[in-house]
């Protein structure tokens, strides 16, 4: 007689048991990788960029003499010209007489931001009165210093050498306008307020978001028509022949070209066949266009396809011909579905870089784009370019522009899912 | 002894069961204590297996009602009822298939040679290497006749060498009928066999494992007369040496091939006897409908 | 304008169907609507049609028409230098101010310019009108009770989608097209056997003619090295991490614990890869530099496994939720042949069910492959710019896509061969992913087919 098979496989079961556990730790310790970087990326992301929303101010004493400024002070283009900067370093030669040589002085100036002039003239345009006064201004910090307060240097050693880029003095004075209570940090305005700049304190996010948000325009405004007529003809009224099989193909196909050999298309055929003007948001807006149409078509097919058939028989069956069954009942029902496919589109779009750079839209653009066809560029294009910039500043501003980009793509999404929840229905 | 009570027991039976359309609660109610007694010998000498009080949930929903029944050795025994009245489940509580359903409950106590097989110290791979399975529909894996069959000994190392898995696997398919006609082609896939020569494949690949028992769930639903006839055939030899329990909803095929039918309804054992005594000489209401044809 | 004219011809469309059905809607052969889409599309669509193409042609024709009377001494003026010339009249018209060798030429051109600019318009809009009129006459001319305005308004929106989806067919007729285009004028100048196979790349052209190198060098061979050495790097990432995942998140986690990670891990799909660009290039390669120092190696500050690294997370979102779908769809009466047998739960997974479904996840893999291949933020700023002809991961290499963005961003004159190289590779890049995705998709179809 044979052995049993229970006795048989005895011996193996102890090993066969072990695999299966190992097994399950791999698949564990799988998903914990990939969530573990996630979590490590956010956090190395908030932790760089959260000091980005404050910005560092210095409190001086400004005597403002009115020899200093034009005689007739009710006249804001005459108090334009006037010399703001050297206000400024006046004061500042007030506060620290012992700067006397050059290189001092030099170093004294390089305290506050060579932006700050420029507030303060706005200032005093706004209110003249304070001519012949002397006034305390809260003036913006230059970067270094900036850098310096937010993360003070450890121990006596003054940090590491080379990365200290504030001379002793300089340190001195701080730490003596700190005892004085005109250091402080403020919320940085600027941040959401300015275009780009090559000063990390001056620079802002708020023309690459309005660029980014006349190029989305474009996208939505050409490719939620277009991508829902396309994926309407497609599932309602497409005859089933070559034709319509080569077009799904290459929608298909499409949806998985990368996104550079799109920005290729737009230079070659927008900007240097049709003549768009270069770096553009309306350049941007028909790339990107190009690039969600196949993500639009997709879902909206399924959408439409979900509408059962019974709906559809209702309709012809009272008469109306197929055109007016589709646009009156199919549609409809289908519309929330196509506008969560929409909005995730334009999420992805939102976050795209790589064609913008093709057409140009990494110029440094200090001004606030006005119109569809200046020169813009997007928020993505402008994380990009800040996290090549060798600015201390200018690392945590990338953190801060990348929070700021997370956060629109949070809401997007949370829309999709509010809308999906709030619409959806089991047929 | 059994029958004694059988006789005494035969009035509430009727009442219990020809209350109409009472509400599903009552209805309820009424069976999960036990309202429906078992009828007939749900004992036999030399148990295989042995079942008591066993219930079944899946989630809130109860799917078996407190049944007992006990399965001999070398055995032949047909589950029958109507679609839906939990022959299947219970079909899979003995090997334990259940397990997998996550939201699915076993409670009572189900016993394979006096070990209960949902104790903590049984092992399920083991007990599913003793109690193998033959699915409703003909599932071979994606892979070669050979390896189909191989597949059992192979994951509980029943073979030392190559020429015992080739003897093992030969001898299986032979023992389901099956070698002759796959001889020359085993390393083709299994999945491109006929329907009936791929359950017998399934077959093979179960009794491949030299299970002690043998549970089948309606293995012919899905084949044709012919392919049928040949499955019955084989389970008329293979009883000879392994205890088969075979769920059916064809009464014919319970009748050819069954020396003891169980007769379940809604979750509950009904009655449980000699084949040939349920289908001539049905003693519960219930059995006699289905038998009878008047619902089912 | 235009819009408010489509409104008033679809209220006059309206009442014209009213007027002529003897005010019994019921005579009328379509809706009221429809015979006011009508009129509105007669109104508007030609005028509209014509009003896009005059805006398109008009400044050529307005140059062509300028530059027809240039002073004899300019006749010979190369395409540039007149394109060089307008730009700059533009500019002089725009109030910017413009340094040139002839002043009085620009503002000559420039009045000149504003003239016929001025004349176009007005022609446009007196063209642009009198159509709308026509078409409006037409429509008063045309809707009558008996008028199928229903068919001729369907027709026109059936039309209208059909032209939307040809879009998309459109859109890769484009890209070929213009990628093949200007392929085939770098071609000219450099061999595409040398393109494909030769051993060295440094695409700057020299300044002066006699400069060593001047012509420069276009063997793309070690850019498809760096990529395939980046995209290798990513897939042993991607792959076992994702396959990993989905396996234990379709059979083993519970109903609860999966509806929590599975969006966590599509996270990782929706991050921007400028975000990934930007991590990897101030912290991994950083970490991973320090790592090898540590280790003793010598690494590159942009070492291709941290670009590797950091791609190969972000693919594996594009692993997993492929391979969860294939493995989903392997029947379940599959898993329970296996457990019947008392095979493990491992066991069955890795003798039946990746099996089964390894077509499928083939085919999700070498879709994960082309994403890799086409991924541009996270090498253009994390891996190097040499192109080093390298297998080390530990050293600096370069991409296909790194090398279109540096050669395409910043000053450029389209007939380099500089220029031109970026778009050959475009055309590589867009072959290869292409041919990819055809494959993956045919695989993971026959394989959705097997199973249905």
């Amino acid at each position: 007689m044979e052995q049993r098979t229970v006795d048989l496989m005895q011996k193996r079961l102890k090993r066969r048991y072990a695999a299966e556990r190992r097994f399950k730790w791999y698949g564990r310790i799988s998903i914990l990788i990939a969530l573990a970087f996630l979590l490590l990326m956010f956090i190395n992301i908030v932790g760089k960029g959260y000091s980005a929303f404050q910005q560092t101010h210095i409190r001086l004493a400004m005597t403002l003499d009115a020899e200093d400024f034009p005689s007739d002070i009710s006249d804001a283009e005459a108090l334009f010209a006037a010399d703001y900067s050297g206000l400024i370093k006046k004061a500042l030669r007030n506060r620290f007489p012992e700067a006397t040589n050059r290189r001092d002085k030099r170093a004294l100036y390089q305290l506050i931001s060579p932006g700050a002039s420029y507030k303060l003239r706005d200032e005093i345009i706004a209110n003249p009165a304070l001519i012949g006064q002397t006034v305390e201004v809260w003036l913006t910090a230059d970067d270094d210093v900036d850098m310096y307060v937010k993360h003070p240097p450890k121990g006596d050693a003054g940090g590491e050498p080379g990365t200290q880029r504030l001379s002793e003095k300089q340190r001195t004075w701080l730490e003596q306008l700190r005892s004085e209570d005109r250091l402080a940090k403020h919320f940085n305005t600027t941040f959401f307020k300015a275009g780009d700049s090559r000063e990390p304190e001056l620079a802002g996010i708020w023309g690459a978001l309005v660029g980014s948000f006349f190029t989305l325009l474009v996208t939505l405004c050409l490719s939620f028509p277009i991508g829902v007529g396309a994926a309407i003809y497609l599932e309602e009224f497409a005859p089933k022949n070559k034709w319509t099989d080569l077009i799904e193909v290459n929608v298909n196909n499409l949806a998985a070209v990368p996104s550079i050999v799109f920005g290729l298309l737009g230079l070659a055929v927008f900007i240097n066949f049709f003549g768009v003007p270069r770096s553009a948001p309306i350049a941007g807006g028909f790339v990107l266009t190009l690039m969600t149409l196949p993500v639009i078509i997709i879902s909206s097919r399924a959408v439409l396809k979900a509408v059962p058939p019974s709906i559809r028989e209702a309709a012809l069956g009272v008469g109306a011909s197929k055109v007016q069954m589709v646009f009156s009942h199919v549609v409809p029902l289908a519309l929330p579905g196509m506008l969560t496919g929409t909005i995730i589109g334009m999420g992805r779009a939102l976050g795209e870089t790589a064609p913008l750079l093709m057409i140009g839209m990494m110029a440094f653009v200090v001004d606030i784009p006005g119109s569809l066809f200046d020169s813009s560029t997007a928020l993505p294009v402008q994380i990009y370019l800040w996290a090549d910039s060798p600015e201390r500043g200018f690392e945590e501003r990338t953190s801060a522009a990348i929070m700021v980009l997370l956060a629109f793509l949070v809401v997007m999404n949370a829309a999709a899912v509010y809308l999906r929840k709030r619409f959806e229905r089991k047929w | 002894m059994r029958a004694a009570e059988d006789t005494t027991m035969e009035t509430t039976n009727d009442q219990a069961a020809g209350i109409p359309g009472g509400t599903q609660k009552e209805d309820e109610k009424l069976t999960s204590e036990a309202a429906i007694e078992t009828v007939g010998d749900i004992t036999v000498e030399n148990p295989r297996i042995q079942c008591h009080n066993v219930d079944v949930f899946y989630g809130d929903k109860q799917a078996i009602k407190n049944v007992s029944i006990e399965i001999g050795r070398n055995e032949v025994i047909a589950m029958i009822g109507p679609s839906g009245c939990g022959k299947s489940t219970f079909l899979r509580c003995l090997n334990r298939m259940n397990d997998i359903i996550e939201s699915c409950v076993v409670k009572g106590d189900i016993q394979l040679d006096g070990n209960n097989i949902y104790s903590k110290s049984t092992d399920v791979v083991t007990l599913r290497a003793q109690v193998g399975m033959v699915f409703q529909r003909p599932n071979p894996f994606p892979k070669s006749i050979y390896e189909n069959v191989a597949y059992g000994p192979r994951i509980h190392g029943l073979v030392d060498s190559k020429i015992d898995l080739d003897e093992a696997v030969e001898n299986s398919l032979r023992r389901a009928g099956l070698w002759d006609e796959v001889k020359d082609r085993l390393q083709q896939p299994g999945t491109g066999l006929s329907g009936g020569q791929q359950q017998r494949l399934c077959i093979a690949r179960t009794i491949a494992v030299r299970p002690e028992v043998i549970l089948m769930d309606e293995p012919c639903s899905a084949l044709d007369p012919i392919a049928t006839a040949k499955i019955e055939e084989l389970m008329d030899e293979l009883s000879q040496n392994y205890t088969i329990v075979i769920v059916t909803h064809s009464m014919q095929q319970a009748a050819r091939v069954s020396k003891r039918t169980a007769y379940f309804h809604l979750g509950e054992l009904v009655e449980v006897g000699d084949t040939r005594r349920i289908f001539t000489n049905p003693q519960h209401r219930l059995t006699e409908g289905y038998i009878t044809g008047r619902f089912g | 304008m235009i819009c408010l004219l489509a409104g008033a011809a679809f209220v006059f469309g309206r009442h014209r169907a009213y007027a002529t059905s003897g005010k019994s809607i019921s005579t009328l052969h379509s809706l009221p609507g429809h015979y006011g889409l009508y009129a509105l599309i007669l109104t508007t669509l030609p005028a509209v049609a014509l009003l896009m193409f005059w805006s398109m042609l008009a400044p050529r024709v307005i140059e062509v028409l300028l530059l027809a009377d240039l002073p004899a001494a300019m006749q010979g003026w190369s395409q540039e230098q007149l394109g060089l010339l307008l730009n700059d009249v533009r500019n002089s018209l725009k109030g910017y101010s413009v340094a040139s060798d002839n002043p009085e030429l620009i503002t000559q051109f420039g009045e000149r310019y504003q003239d016929m600019e001025q004349a176009s318009n007005w022609l446009l809009w007196i063209t642009v009108l009198s159509l709308c009129a026509g078409g409006l006459a037409w429509a008063w001319y045309k809707i009558r009770a008996d008028h199928p305005a229903r068919h001729r308004v369907e027709a026109v929106a059936v039309t209208g989608l059909i032209a939307c989806s040809l879009i998309a067919l459109l859109t890769t007729i484009g890209i070929v097209l213009s990628v093949l285009f200007e392929s085939l004028r770098f071609f000219q100048h450099v061999p595409v056997t040398e393109f494909l196979f030769g051993l060295d790349w440094s695409p700057q052209t020299a300044i002066r003619e006699d400069q060593v190198g001047s012509s420069g060098a276009f063997g793309a061979v070690p850019l498809f090295a760096g990529t395939l050495l980046i995209s290798a790097i990513a897939m042993l990432v991607a792959v076992p991490v994702g396959l990993m995942s989905s396996i234990y998140l379709a059979e083993y986690a519970s109903q609860r614990i999966r509806t929590i990670l599975k969006p966590l891990l599509e996270i990782l799909a929706g991050i921007p890869t400028v975000v990934y660009g930007f991590f990897a290039a101030l912290t991994v390669a950083p970490l991973v530099r320090d790592a090898g120092n540590w280790l003793g190696l010598e690494v590159a500050s942009e070492s291709a496994l941290a670009a590797g690294l950091v791609m190969g997370i972000m693919i594996i979102p594009f692993v997993s939720s492929i391979s969860d779908d294939v493995i989903s769809a392997v029947p379940r009466a599959m898993r329970e042949g296996s457990y019947g047998l008392g095979a493990t739960q491992s066991e069955t997974i890795r003798r039946v069910i990746i099996p089964a479904a390894l077509p499928g996840i083939v085919g999700g893999i070498l879709l994960a492959v082309s994403r890799a291949i086409g991924e541009t933020m996270i090498v253009v700023m994390a891996a190097g710019l040499a192109a080093n002809l390298t297998a080390n991961p530990l050293e600096a290499v370069t991409t296909v896509t790194v090398q279109i963005v540096t050669l395409l961003v910043g000053d450029q004159e389209f007939d380099s061969p500089k220029t031109l190289a970026a778009f050959a590779l475009g055309l590589t890049l867009f072959i290869v992913t292409l041919i990819l995705n055809i494959i993956a998709l045919q695989i993971v179809r026959r394989y959705r087919e097997q199973y249905d």
